[in-house]
């Protein structure tokens, strides 16, 4: 039996995720109620509570990856080719010629696939990904965990595909400097 | 030649699109001279196979 604090703690998780993807805040509310009790139900399958959140989880994902084609689709009515959803570029990881900064240049993260599995990496990972704008973290999320294609993405948020490529490298660019400063300890700023 | 910021742009955009052949040609070339940025794109590669391959169940079809 899986005891409520922890539900309670779930809920409130699967709540913060929902919301970041979803605006209506009871259509948020009804994608985690709906996961949560569909979840719960085959609770007793599930002793493990690491592999009940990540199942719980999946399903929020499929259900916020449903609503976001469903109800959230409109037409790509505009085109921002000065993007200014994209905030300024973090020009501090490149000098004037566009080539690495010394001291930002990407050294080797060494074998990563023990951290999969591992909880303190995920929290220093929520961490970098709360650090980047807001814009970038949204699409890095639809992208990379909603796993919505590119087009999905654009006719949800009416971004261009040039924009949406802007955001997604800068996010890139941005996630993976704070993942070797915070985590790796491969670069000495982050 | 391609900067670093341009290579890493496209090696982003290569989890998006299909990179044209002469982009393809370009970050090629500027990978084979550049560690920082095949480190990049390993990174890459790193991030999202660790994001799409959590751990545990496959949830149920609904």
């Amino acid at each position: 039996m899986i005891p409520d604090s922890d539900i309670a703690d779930l809920r409130r998780d699967m709540l913060a995720f929902a919301r970041l993807q979803i605006s209506d805040p009871h259509l948020a509310e009804d994608a985690v109620q709906e996961a949560l009790a569909g979840a719960l139900k085959n609770a007793a399958a599930f002793a493990r509570k690491a592999s009940l959140k990540t199942w719980v989880f999946a399903i929020l994902r499929n259900k916020i990856a449903d609503l976001l084609r469903s109800k959230y689709r409109e037409p790509v009515t505009t085109t921002d080719p000065d993007c200014k959803h994209c905030a300024p570029a973090d020009d501090q990881y490149f000098d004037d010629n566009g080539h690495w900064q010394q001291d930002t240049q990407p050294r080797s993260w060494g074998d990563t696939h023990w951290l999969a599995d591992n909880a303190d990496f995920w929290k220093v990972f929520d961490a970098c990904l709360n650090d980047l704008p807001a814009e970038q973290a949204r699409v890095f999320m639809m992208r990379e965990f909603i796993e919505l294609t590119g087009p999905e993405i654009c006719a949800t948020l009416e971004l261009s595909s040039s924009n949406l490529h802007v955001l997604l490298h800068r996010a890139r660019l941005r996630l993976r400097a704070c993942l070797s400063g915070q985590w790796f300890g491969t670069e000495e700023s982050a | 030649m391609l900067s670093c910021e341009q290579a890493t742009r496209l090696t982003s955009e290569r989890q998006e699109r299909s990179l044209t052949l002469r982009e393809n040609t370009e970050l090629k070339m500027h990978l084979f001279i550049c560690s920082g940025c095949r480190e990049f794109g390993r990174q890459m590669d790193a991030l999202r196979s660790l994001i799409r391959r959590q751990p545990g169940d496959k949830p149920p079809e609904d």
